[in-house]
């Protein structure tokens, strides 16, 4: 079990918000820091900033090894081959880009089709949208199930052998669903596809075997998982990453340049151009560490509680639906939903009076949201530092945002 | 739990634009289109203007969005019929500085708009208050243009 005492860990959430004690409901935009990722941040500001892999001075050297400390850190925790696997990148966003515009770029012709799900966030199309107009390519998207999971019958329905790559949501950061991915995988190998794996919402809640799911490409962020923002990873098999091409080019990434052409560094530097995000790097190692010490079999229980007992309370309030699985086995700490006849925005601007942040809008997945026939909807998402109080909070507040609602109307 | 400050946000001339929205339709043949949406919530506006000789002849809207988007564009549509172009802009003027708590102009006579003051008390939702408005801009600029 998750102590309550792990909430004092995180200073942010010890406010008031409008009068009220703040319920930080929306951790699937971002997540909260504990005071040991701020403080590793200040300690290496403090103390050890400099810059990487150059300087021959001690403080170069300290950088240096926080930097690739950090790196053996993320390679342990993703159970990655090796360091050379893990590269730091600002986040999903930007490491689903790289993979569409490296390995997309030199492997997707013509008539080839690239196949992704209707539960993407827009980081996990447009990256797609872009590389297929451009190669002639066809974009497929896998259909959902009425309960908003993924089948492999669908999935092997949309993967044929022109496929080349297939790239799709672990966690659903609309839905809670968890995708079978580890399956899909075998699938797009079968095919000879190459699997991309969108980790934002699955890195900071599960634990993450990126072998034994045998994905070619798996991408996370660090502020999600506790850590600073600016952070992130793209890990991919060593055998792919060596064929790629960079897509930035300029210094920390070369080996030798000449007046016309030059070469590059090996794995994992070739696509870390420019300075490194090495304080994000240093604080993402901490996020590491403190997510270890509670450990992520622990969180991913304690979220699947959070979900089953919000769903349990929530449904008891009349005319709210929750869209995805019922079964909250099946989803991670993620509840969506909207409340009959009150606009998401309006649900959101009355909880937040009560010191309740949810997110409400699109959530950056308009093809789903099309799916769902809704404009948009209303989303409570928990993480470690949530507990059983923080759900009656929110239940309540809805409760009055109904009443509130119902007086005016 | 008190909501006073709801009250501010959500007056009931607010509250009755949106169960009732007014001019809520779309004008056919040779009107003036605006498609516009909000992007990060997914509000979306269908604006028609009929203008002739500098006057707003006829506005109407369809969409979807939140009660303080779809007031807002009940409130637009209603104010801007059958005032001069120059005097809708000016009354788009004097509601963007309304929202954005600048000083404006308290001499016009805003009607119903009125009520929409305590939304720039809740920077979140500005947007929503503002995007008719923005609509109606960008449909008249497009007409000038052409």
């Amino acid at each position: 079990m998750i102590s309550k005492e792990i909430k004092s860990y995180f200073p942010i959430l010890n406010q008031e918000i409008n009068g009220n004690p703040l319920i930080y409901l929306d951790s699937a935009a971002t997540s909260q820091k504990p005071v040991q990722v701020i403080e590793a941040l200040e300690y290496y500001y403090k103390l050890d900033n400099s810059n990487v892999h150059r300087g021959v001075h001690t403080l170069g050297n300290r950088a240096t090894e926080k930097y690739e400390g950090a790196r053996e850190k993320v390679q342990k925790f993703i159970n990655a081959g090796s360091t050379e696997e893990v590269i730091f990148l600002r986040g999903t966003t930007t490491a689903i880009n790289l993979v569409a515009q490296s390995y997309g770029r030199a492997n997707v012709n013509e008539g080839d089709e690239i196949v992704i799900t209707y539960m993407e966030h827009h980081s996990n199309i447009i990256p797609w949208q872009q590389l297929a107009k451009e190669r002639g390519a066809i974009l497929k998207y896998i259909e959902l199930e009425e309960d908003g999971t993924i089948s492999l019958e669908q999935v092997k329905a949309a993967i044929t052998e022109r496929t080349k790559m297939v790239s799709m949501v672990y966690v659903s950061n609309v839905l809670g669903t968890m995708n079978p991915v580890k399956e899909v995988a075998r699938i797009a190998h079968e095919n000879g596809a190459v699997m991309v794996v969108d980790g934002a919402q699955a890195a900071p809640h599960l634990k993450i075997d990126v072998q034994q799911l045998d994905c070619d490409f798996f991408a996370f962020s660090g502020h999600k998982m506790v850590g600073p923002t600016g952070i992130g990873v793209l890990y991919g098999k060593k055998a792919l990453l060596n064929e790629m091409e960079p897509v930035e080019f300029g210094g920390e990434m070369i080996d030798f340049v000449g007046l016309y052409d030059s070469t590059w560094k090996e794995l994992p530097w070739k696509f870390e151009g420019g300075t490194p995000i090495i304080a994000g790097a240093v604080g993402l190692g901490a996020a590491i560490d403190f997510l270890n010490e509670i450990g992520l079999d622990e969180i991913e229980k304690h979220e699947h509680e959070m979900a089953a007992y919000a769903m349990e309370k929530m449904s008891g309030i009349d005319g709210l639906e929750i869209y995805g699985p019922k079964d909250p086995a099946k989803r991670a700490g993620i509840v969506t939903f909207n409340l009959n006849d009150v606009h998401p925005h309006d649900v959101a601007t009355v909880l937040d009076m009560s010191g309740i942040a949810v997110r409400a809008g699109h959530h950056c997945a308009q093809p789903l949201m099309k799916w769902l026939e809704v404009s948009a909807t209303a989303r409570a998402s928990f993480y470690l530092y949530n507990g059983e109080s923080d759900i009656d909070r929110l239940v309540e507040g809805l409760r009055s945002a109904k009443e509130y609602f119902n007086d005016v109307f | 739990m008190s909501f006073n400050n709801l009250d501010q946000l959500y007056r009931s001339v607010i509250m009755d634009h949106y169960k009732t929205p007014r001019n809520k339709g779309t004008i056919e043949n040779d009107s003036i289109n605006i498609e516009m949406n909000n992007p990060t919530c997914g509000d979306r506006i269908h604006l028609t203007l009929q203008v002739e000789d500098g006057i707003v002849k006829d506005a109407k809207f369809d969409g979807e969005g939140c009660s303080i988007s779809m007031a807002s564009a009940s409130m637009m549509t209603q104010a801007v019929k059958g005032q001069k172009v120059e005097t809708a802009l000016g009354l788009s003027k004097t509601f963007s500085d309304m929202m954005l708590g600048k000083e404006y102009d308290e001499s016009e006579d805003l009607g119903d708009i009125e009520a929409l003051q305590g939304v720039s008390q809740f920077p979140a939702r500005i947007k929503c208050a503002t995007l008719a408005w923005k609509a109606m801009e960008k449909g008249v600029h497009e007409q000038e243009k052409s």
